[in-house]
């Protein structure tokens, strides 16, 4: 593992942040270079996406962070046996990132409820719907600055219209 | 010659006519006495409240014993219990599912987040499965006990035991 994240340092090291080792090997990495940064990690035997998702860094104290979302991926070489952790920052205003679904089919889901509930984009995506939340709802729940719990007049529209109609109806 | 001197009673308002098999008693208590000793619930749960249902059902508490036997179709179910968290995703189907019951049908609502939303004061949780349903029994319990889902269950059937013309024609 030591020599990869060496040879990653020389290859990719215009793009890449910051490489860490505390748990497991971390690398992040600027979004321009993902998309081959991860070509290569595939023919290095990372044959396995296990997780995608992101986290919302909103007034995040412990750490000072460049932007306000981070995409992570966890990797899994099975020849290898080895576990990698790839985090992107993705900036608020440029909420987009690159799609893994031409490498790996089992991003599609993934990436379509990081989308419910971010609302990251991804680009190339053959299907960008919501996974989770009801097609018609409104905001990203997951985003820091998303209440708990909503005002009634803010509530879903739909369920709002069913909750009167079955009042009326008892 | 009154009903009284003519007839025996067996039981509160069950009278014999000595000599023969025939029984007086008030129609709302033959059919309630029916409908009481063989609740059908729904097969239908949601979350972890589920899991506490089926233990319920399962031999070692065992519903049968009531006449309580969980059939898989609303058409041939007359209780629903709604067992666990209802979202307001899944609050259409819930009503689908009531709604494809025949009279009379009852509902339970089995655990804290069934009755009021418990810990879930969220924006996609119901708060509370009487927001579009009529609730007869509240079951509270994070998830309940199968004995108080028992419980529950008894309670109701002595809700129905006290119905009054809840047949017929001019039932509503």
């Amino acid at each position: 593992m030591k020599d990869l994240l060496s040879v990653i340092r020389d290859e990719f090291g215009k793009f890449i942040l910051e490489v860490r080792e505390e748990d497991l090997p971390t690398v992040i990495i600027k979004r321009d270079g993902f998309l081959e940064f991860i070509d290569f990690l595939r023919k290095e035997g990372f044959n396995h996406l296990l997780d995608l998702c992101a986290v919302d860094y909103l007034n995040y104290k412990p750490e000072k962070k460049i932007e306000r979302f981070e995409v992570v991926y966890h990797l899994y070489s099975i020849p290898k046996r080895e576990l990698l952790r790839v985090k992107v920052p993705i900036a608020e205003s440029d909420c987009w990132q690159y799609s893994l679904t031409s490498f790996w089919k089992a991003a599609n889901w993934f990436e379509r409820e990081c989308f419910d509930m971010f609302g990251i984009r991804f680009k190339g995506h053959p299907d960008l719907r919501r996974l989770l939340m009801p097609e018609d709802w409104e905001g990203h729940p997951l985003r820091k600055d998303y209440p708990v719990e909503l005002p009634e007049e803010k509530e879903w529209k739909a369920y709002r219209k069913f909750k009167t109609k079955a009042k009326g109806a008892q | 010659m009154g009903i009284e001197t003519s007839t025996v009673e067996l039981a509160p308002s069950i009278r014999q006519i000595p000599g023969t098999p025939a029984f007086i008693t008030p129609v709302d208590k033959i059919l309630n006495w029916a409908r009481a000793s063989s609740i059908w619930p729904m097969t239908f749960g949601l979350a972890c409240c589920a899991i506490e249902m089926m233990a319920t059902g399962a031999s070692h508490f065992d519903l049968d014993r009531f006449g309580i036997i969980f059939r898989a179709s609303p058409r041939q179910a007359d209780c629903l219990i709604v067992a666990g968290t209802v979202t307001k995703k899944m609050a259409p189907i819930i009503k689908r599912v009531y709604d494809q019951m025949p009279e009379p049908k009852y509902v339970i609502a089995m655990g804290s987040c069934a009755c009021s939303g418990g810990i879930f004061r969220t924006y996609s949780t119901v708060q509370g499965v009487d927001e579009f349903l009529p609730v007869d029994i509240y079951l509270p319990g994070c998830p309940p006990r199968p004995e108080a889902l028992l419980y529950a269950m008894v309670k109701l059937q002595e809700k129905i035991k006290g119905e009054k013309g809840k047949w017929g024609f001019w039932r509503r």
